[in-house]
């Protein structure tokens, strides 16, 4: 044991000595555990508030009885049921609308409600009685009361006659809902006596057959082991994760040089070690101890930076997955404990792998090994081949799923298989383009030049594929993202038609603001829009009526349509269907779709498909008359309003004075966009700032591969000197050296970034948000990334160069007098 | 008597109001010890009435109709039945129909064989229709557990009763006949709780013959037995320093009958009392000082130690028994958990009877 604690003393010394280099190994690490720990920290937080939603008061995780067509059902059915034996509990759910806002009511009844359905959401704290004695108590989620800007106890109104009961804070509610009794929700909602679904518990005993009690008015919905949420957003957390991952594995491939050249430098030191007699399996365990701690510090100092990379980005992610799926996360980050221990367990498992080649090498060490420095490249010559060859199975096999395969993980699997057979390739075409550079002169020290860059291609190959992967990724992205960002600003400006949105209070007041509006003179046109949710397949899809008006059927931007489809449309018997829809129902021009609807099933044709980015529900528009006269309780409280552009204040201001309409319910066009495009800005801001990341961490990846090359090169170098070429120069050389690899890297990343760019503009949004952009190469970006690559390889070339030139001529000779 | 109405007031109060967490409990618990504010009291001379009290009183706390059964097989296998209906209201004054009513029901339902013990409870909140308990036609109900007037009901015997109930894995249907009338317990019905003046409305029907069939884990016999139920209403039940009690109804081979409890106080002390029911119907008070109750051996149930056999005597009656349970694991792991099951005595008197205890 204290044999062992002196070699660690020993081995530990080298690290006093070389400090940048312990602290690129440390780097290495926390780079890698930061952001893998960092993206699994904002994943976790947005599950944990999806399953609390669902397991919560009767999510998708428990057993239910709903109405056949979805309509609420008397309440009397539940009393049936109980007096049969079944264990069910009654459900209301409504939407009210508080300050403008517009929040979910959960009616529950805290008696017979299942303890598994409650679990989550314990009734509050004053007990059973508080809360169904009226007035009762409006449960509520910290966050959701702050987002409403209420206070605890408060009792807001819903309506002119209506209050909610005092607010209670319920800390594990799930977000956007207010739970109360179920009779004061029949009171709020309007609706005594009925009932949305009754929850099924758990317990046991003789039950009667649904149908004998109820006839053919309610249906069993199972329990689901996914939600609807859960599924929408996989592709959002595929997303993070892959990024993560990338991050990670181009943190691990800092680790693996700095390890390699820590063990290349402690190579003597371990034949002296070994000489002494200290066994080979001795020397390994106390290497496999110090790996091992450092892992642990390096993992606990990344899992801190982690929590801080999550906590800063949380925000962006929690509006990404509101705008894009309707699904609320809290802002506040609350991690598990299992979080810590995975973050330190691949800290350690990705210190592990990238130091297998070192210690493997110092398992084998042989007690006097010479350098062998062209023994060695020939053998890399056939290692190259080999993994090459590999490189090409596994491009084909890419090709192969993209052919097959139609999922987003099949997208995903595309690319990651597109990056890893390319970053397998590079050494191999690397070393061709350095052998064909070789063949073409006959300069001797040019013929150095390029003989040398492919001796040193296997030390720099590691560091040159986390290039290229962190390269092909930026040009992937940044190309989506522009790609996507001009596409959403032409069908902004294309959808956002008319000049002035608003809501009306009520009915009464719609009425009135639409009288009213058509008597002034200014306005152009006034075009009412109503939708309602119906559900088609099993998921919810918004019915968008729409008046005939040719600001529609100038502007609407459509994908594909039939050549009367506006007349058509109009007739009633005929809808436009969001691109999202049509994907997930697998509907084409032509196709009928029904809906349901108070008067009966409706069948549509659909007549055209439009592309409706950033929206989590299906769509389908229809004709507003058509619509309204299906569902004549519809809600026509929503207007647009057109007006010539320089009378938009004028009437803001007539409309908010006379009606007393505040910015919630009316708003301008250019308020709309900057809205909507603040949304789509954050969805990507995620995506850029873990980009901006991995580049670094592909930076410190060179810089380090480098320092490792500039130290065990020094054999090659010293000969050079010796024969008169002075360290400038050979400065000069090593740095067009660096620069012309990374500049081969930089060219091939380009196409491959451009085939990263394709896979998930066609592949990975199709599956992930249902939308396909059409894809655009944008130059500019292109040679703006290809220089900020060369300026990292620049700054990681310029302190290795820095060294040789300081370098003492001493050194140098030394190579001559120690044999290494 | 003082003991029998706080005993399950405390099983009603507690469970009721243990939806929530044990604050909850703690405060619903101090409250029902506190006041009754705008609950009708319960004073002297009211004539207890029927039909009428047979059905619910919601302008009272609390109230139960609470049935126990010492049954037998064509084999001579012992069992018990035990079927349980509490009301307790959240709030006094209006009796809304729908949600806003502010009763909330507790049924208990258990079968006890020498080998198995299965129970369930239930809970329904009142004014939607499922619990409730009507006095013409008489009917009692939660969920599908039911106990209801059968043909020829007869409103001063509280016969004949059809009584069903099922849990997982039981389930009993029972007719109970009577040919005794109702025994009015305490002064006329009016049962004096403490010297504070705590008291409660109070009558029994000892005098079932049972019979009916019983299904344990899909077995289904036929069996035949004694039953006493128990009804009582009040609005202030509960002593604050209760700890617990231990609580028997017997039915001597005589054809008395025989209430007996003891009163586990804060303090360590016990106080006991009890109530002897001649075969007329007439029942006499009898005196703390008489009575003796010892257990004489524990059982292990659900991780408590629990007196599951008891010494009984009463001195000035010639009394001396030694009682034994069907099933030493008849423990009812409800909201509000006791022990409650069949049992059997010899000595001085041998039959059958119930045994309830609580806050072990």
């Amino acid at each position: 044991m204290k044999r062992a604690l002196w070699i660690l003393a020993v081995l530990l010394s080298h690290w006093r000595r070389h400090p940048m280099q312990l602290a690129t190994l440390l780097v290495g690490l926390i780079a890698a555990t930061a952001l893998w720990s960092g993206v699994q920290a904002l994943n976790q937080q947005a599950r944990t508030s999806y399953d609390r939603a669902a397991a919560t008061l009767g999510g998708a995780r428990t057993a239910m009885l709903v109405g056949r067509d979805g309509a609420t059902f008397p309440q009397q059915l539940f009393v049936d049921l109980r007096r049969t034996g079944w264990p069910v509990s009654p459900m209301l759910e409504g939407r009210v609308s508080i300050g403008g806002r517009s929040v979910r009511l959960l009616g529950i009844e805290p008696v017979t409600l299942p303890v598994e359905a409650s679990a989550t959401a314990e009734v509050g704290r004053a007990g059973v009685q508080g809360f169904i004695t009226p007035p009762g108590h409006a449960l509520i989620s910290a966050e959701t009361l702050a987002e409403l800007g209420l206070a605890e106890g408060g009792t807001p109104a819903i309506d002119a006659t209506l209050k909610l009961p005092p607010l209670r804070v319920q800390p594990q509610l799930a977000q956007g809902v207010i739970v109360v009794d179920i009779g004061i929700a029949q009171q709020l909602l309007k609706m005594p006596g009925e009932v949305s679904r009754l929850l099924i518990g758990k317990a046991g005993g003789p039950r009667a057959a649904l149908a004998s009690v109820t006839g053919e008015k309610l249906r069993l919905v199972e329990p689901e082991a996914e939600t609807d949420l859960e599924r929408l957003t996989d592709s959002f957390h595929l997303n993070l994760t892959a990024f993560g991952l990338l991050s990670f594995v181009v943190g691990l491939f800092i680790v693996n040089s700095a390890i390699g050249l820590g063990f290349e430098q402690r190579r003597p030191m371990l034949r002296t070690l070994r000489a002494c007699g200290v066994s080979a399996r001795l020397l390994n365990a106390v290497l496999l101890v110090e790996l091992v701690s450092i892992a642990v510090t390096a993992g606990l100092v990344g899992l801190v930076c982690g929590y801080f990379i999550a906590a800063s980005l949380l925000p962006d992610v929690a509006a990404s997955l509101r705008g894009l799926y309707g699904a609320t996360i809290p802002g506040q980050l609350t991690l598990k404990p299992q979080w810590w221990l995975a973050g330190l367990t691949i800290s350690i498992l990705g210190a592990l792998a990238a130091a297998t080649s070192s210690l493997l090498k110092a398992v084998r060490l042989p007690l006097l090994a010479a350098a062998q420095p062209y023994a060695w490249q020939q053998a890399q010559g056939r290692w190259l081949t080999l993994q090459g060859s590999f490189a090409v199975i596994i491009l084909f096999g890419a090709a192969g799923v993209l052919w097959l395969g139609d999922s987003l993980v099949a997208g995903f699997t595309v690319l990651a298989a597109l990056l890893i057979g390319a970053a397998l390739a590079l050494p191999a075409i690397l070393g061709l383009v350095l052998a064909a550079g070789e063949r073409s002169t006959q300069r001797p020290l040019a013929k150095w030049f390029w003989a040398d860059s492919r001796l040193q291609l296997s030390g720099l190959s590691l560091a040159l594929m986390a290039l290229l992967l962190a390269l092909a990724v930026n040009v992937g992205v940044g190309t989506m993202v522009e790609s996507f960002s001009r596409t959403f600003t032409g069908w902004l400006d294309g959808r956002l038609a008319p000049e002035i949105y608003l809501a009306a209070s009520s009915e009464k007041q719609g009425a009135e603001i639409r009288s009213w509006l058509k008597q002034r003179p200014e306005v152009q046109a006034v075009l009412p829009g109503s939708r309602t949710d119906v559900p088609i397949a099993g998921l919810p899809v918004e019915l968008l009526g729409f008046a005939d008006h040719a600001t529609y059927r100038d502007q609407w931007p459509l994908l594909e349509s039939t050549r009367d489809a506006w007349d058509r449309v109009k007739t009633g018997d005929a809808a436009l269907i969001s691109e999202q829809l049509s994907r997930r129902l697998k509907l084409k021009i032509g196709d009928h779709v029904t809906a349901p609807t108070p008067a009966g099933a409706w069948k549509l044709e659909v007549v055209a498909i439009y592309a409706d980015y950033g929206n989590p529900k299906g769509q389908l528009g229809v004709a507003i008359d058509a619509l309204i006269a299906r569902f004549p309780d519809i809600s026509q409280t929503r207007l647009g309003v057109r007006v010539a552009p320089a009378d938009v204040p004028a009437m803001m201001t007539a409309i908010r004075e006379r009606f007393g309409l505040d910015g919630r319910s009316l708003a301008d066009q250019s308020t709309v966009k900057t809205e909507s495009q603040k949304i789509f800005n954050r969805t990507f801001a995620v995506t850029a700032a873990l980009n901006a990341f991995t580049l670094a961490v592909a930076g410190v990846a060179l810089l380090t591969s480098l320092l490792t090359l500039s130290q065990s090169r020094l054999p090659q170098l010293a000969p050079l000197w010796a024969i008169g070429i002075t360290r400038k120069r050979l400065a000069g050389i090593e740095l067009l050296k660096t620069l012309s690899v990374a500049l081969i890297t930089a060219l091939l990343a380009l196409p491959l970034g451009l085939a990263v760019a394709w896979c998930l503009i066609a592949v990975v949004n199709v599956k992930a948000f249902g939308w396909r952009l059409p894809f655009h190469v944008f130059p500019l970006q292109l040679i703006q990334l290809l220089g900020v690559a060369m300026l990292a390889s620049l700054l990681a070339a310029l302190l290795p160069i820095i060294k040789l030139l300081r370098m003492q001529p001493a050194q140098l000779v030394k190579v001559f007098a120690n044999e290494r | 008597m003082n003991g029998s109405l706080s005993r399950r007031g405390f099983v009603g109060g507690l469970a009721l109001l243990g939806l929530g967490s044990p604050r909850a409990v703690a405060q619903g618990f101090a409250g029902l010890g506190r006041d009754a504010e705008g609950f009708a009291a319960v004073t002297p001379g009211r004539v207890l009435s029927f039909p009428a009290d047979h059905g619910a009183h919601p302008e009272f706390r609390i109230e139960w109709w609470y049935l126990t059964a010492n049954l037998t097989d064509a084999a001579g296998n012992a069992y018990g039945a035990q079927w349980t209906l509490f009301r307790q209201a959240m709030a006094a004054g209006a009796q809304p129909d729908g949600w806003a009513n502010p009763q909330i029901w507790m049924g208990h339902a258990a079968v006890t064989s020498a080998s198995t013990h299965h129970y369930a409870e239930a809970f329904a909140r009142g004014g939607v229709g499922q619990a409730g308990v009507t006095a013409s036609p008489f009917r009692a109900w939660i969920d599908a557990w039911e106990m209801s007037r059968g043909d020829g009901f007869n409103d001063a015997t509280a016969a004949p009763l059809d009584v069903t109930a099922s849990g997982p894995a039981f389930s009993y249907a029972l007719q109970l006949e009577a040919q005794q009338g109702l025994v009015l317990q305490g002064d006329a019905g009016y049962s004096k709780k403490s010297e504070r003046g705590q008291a409660s409305y109070y009558y029994s029907q000892p005098y079932f013959a049972a019979r009916g069939q019983l299904t344990i884990d899909g077995n289904t016999v036929k069996v035949t037995g004694r039953a006493w139920m128990d009804r009582e209403f009040s609005s202030q039940p509960l002593a604050s320093d209760q700890t617990g009690w231990d609580w028997f109804s017997l039915h001597l081979a005589s054809g008395e009958k025989l209430m007996l409890f003891r009163l586990r106080q804060k303090d360590g002390a016990n106080y006991f009392s009890g109530n002897w029911i001649r075969r007329d119907g007439r029942s006499e008070q009898i005196s703390s000082s008489e009575i003796a109750m010892t257990p004489t051996a524990f059982s292990e149930v659900a991780g408590k130690k629990i007196p599951t056999a008891w010494r009984v005597g009463i001195a000035a009656r010639g009394l001396q028994i030694e009682t034994t349970p069907l099933n030493a694991q008849a423990w009812m792991g409800t909201s509000f958990p006791y022990w409650e099951g069949p049992i059997a005595f010899t000595g001085s008197q041998s039959g059958v009877g119930y045994l309830e205890m609580t806050g072990y």
